[in-house]
Order: structure tokens, then C-alpha cells, then sequence
């Protein structure tokens, strides 16, 4: 039997690995990976909490879906930056990140 | 326990274990193959709920679009091994700490809320929750109560702004 509690416990493993990775790598690639994971938990909770609680409305469905495009633009955004720190400073490192830090 | 259970345990194993694995492996490149596995199986839980719409979004954009730029960027900018010291393994230590503490709380907090829910059954389109592709046309596109026409054209706005963005902060000068 598919509990609702089940599948709140999947989502929450995934948020924590999502804000453990964010705090503990470098690159910032490797976070934004992170980033992805906490948004796909968001994800799964709006579509279970429709789903299982209040299954003849949909408000949760679609939220979901703008979650996924929001998700893709956010993306394409960050990798864009990324790629042009790395070409002015060879390293996409977050140590080594020290303009506009302040 | 009948093939819809069975289907649950091994994605639920799946998902939890690949989204471990994504932040704690040593190559990114790695790291991103596993958080392909975890959206696949994300996608998965959708098609187990009934939501097969959903899902098919979940595999076009997130496993066929976005991890595909990840990979694209990693190898342009030459995945490099993360170094691992001595301060950053105690950060590491808390880290893990506090977000196991986090985890736990969360999860007691699930099973005290006695939430009046029944357990999921298997999809069918008589359920109340069925929502078929033309429903979700109309319902996108309508302005009245339950319309959805003004969040799509903020996402579409929005993503014409970043496609006009990464073009001009990637572009070579």
C-alpha cells in the first residue's frame, strides 16, 4: 500500500541530498546539479500533495509543469554564466571566484 | 503486493539512492549521469500517480533537455576532480549532520501529521484525478476560473528573456 507519507520521504531524502550537495562542493556546476535536485523534490511534492489529498483539482499538476519550464530557463541561465567565468578565469572553481563577491 | 507496489519499491529505491550518489561522487561527470537517473525515476512516480502528461514533460524537458546541457557544459569546461582536505571533510562532517537531523525531523513530522489520505491506487481514467491531454489544453489556455493563461505567457515571456540573456552573456567579445 503507496502510503501519502512514502512519498513525502522520497522527496525529503532528495531536498537533503540536494542541500548537502549545495554546501559541500566547489564547482559550481556540481551545486547547480544540486540546485536541480531541491527543484525535482519541490516538484514531486506539488503533484503527490494534488494526487493523494484533493484529487479532483489540478492546481498542483499545473504548478508542477511551471515548475519544470522555470527550472529549464534557471538552468540555461547559470550554465551560460558558467561558461563565460570559465573563459575569463579558466576555473569555474568557487574558490577562485573572488570579483563580485562583495 | 501487486505490480503497482512492486513498481513503487524500485523507483522509490532508485530515486533515493541515485540522489545520494549524484552529491557525494567524486566526478561530475558521474554526478550528473546519476541525477539523470533520478529524474527518469522522478518521471516514473508521475506515471504511477496517474499523470502521464507529466511525466512525458518530466522526460522531454528535464532528462532529454537539461541534462544534456549539463553534460554539453561539463565537458566544456573540463571536468575537473574535486580536491579534498582537511577543513572541508569537517565541513563535510556537518554538513551531513545537520541535514540527517533535518531529514529525521521531517519524517516525524510525516508520520505525526495523520494526514486523511487514502493509499494510492492504481491509475485508471475513471478516477476523479484523470486528466486527459485535451483538458489540459483548454484549461492552459483559458482565462476563466481555473484558466491558466497568464502564468503561460509569463513563462513564455520568460523564457524568451533567457534565451535572449545566455545569448548575450555566453556571446565571444
Amino acid at each position: 500500500m503507496i502510503q501519502l507519507e512514502y512519498l513525502l520521504i522520497i522527496s525529503a531524502v532528495m531536498l537533503f541530498a540536494g542541500i548537502y550537495g549545495f554546501f559541500t562542493r566547489k564547482s559550481t556546476l556540481a551545486m547547480l546539479l544540486s540546485i536541480e535536485l531541491m527543484l525535482n523534490a519541490a516538484d514531486i511534492n506539488f503533484a503527490v500533495f494534488n494526487r493523494m489529498l484533493f484529487p479532483e483539482g489540478h492546481e498542483g499538476y499545473f504548478f508542477a509543469i511551471f515548475g519544470i519550464a522555470i527550472a529549464a530557463a534557471e538552468s540555461a541561465i547559470a550554465i551560460a554564466i558558467m561558461i563565460n567565468i570559465y573563459r575569463m578565469l579558466k576555473n569555474i572553481s568557487v574558490d577562485e571566484l573572488k570579483k563580485m563577491k562583495w | 503486493m501487486d505490480s503497482h507496489n512492486i513498481m513503487f519499491v524500485i523507483l522509490a529505491v532508485i530515486i533515493m539512492l541515485s540522489s545520494i550518489a549524484t552529491v557525494v561522487s567524486k566526478s561530475i561527470i558521474r554526478a550528473a549521469t546519476y541525477l539523470l537517473f533520478v529524474l527518469l525515476g522522478t518521471a516514473g512516480l508521475y506515471f504511477l500517480m496517474g499523470y502521464s502528461f507529466l511525466g512525458a514533460v518530466q522526460i522531454m524537458v528535464y532528462a532529454g533537455g537539461i541534462i544534456v546541457l549539463y553534460v554539453f557544459s561539463i565537458l566544456l569546461t573540463s571536468g575537473q576532480q574535486e580536491k579534498l582536505n582537511r577543513v572541508y571533510l569537517m565541513k563535510k562532517v556537518a554538513v551531513g549532520m545537520s541535514c540527517l537531523a533535518g531529514l529525521a525531523v521531517f519524517i516525524a513530522m510525516f508520520f505525526k501529521q495523520q494526514f486523511l489520505a487514502a493509499a494510492l491506487s492504481a491509475p485508471s481514467e475513471s478516477d476523479a484525478s484523470f486528466l486527459s491531454i485535451e483538458e489540459i489544453g483548454k484549461q492552459m489556455l483559458s482565462t476563466g476560473e481555473g484558466g491558466y493563461l497568464l502564468p503561460f505567457e509569463a513563462v513564455s515571456i520568460l523564457l524568451l528573456a533567457c534565451i535572449v540573456g545566455g545569448l548575450i552573456i555566453a556571446r565571444k567579445r
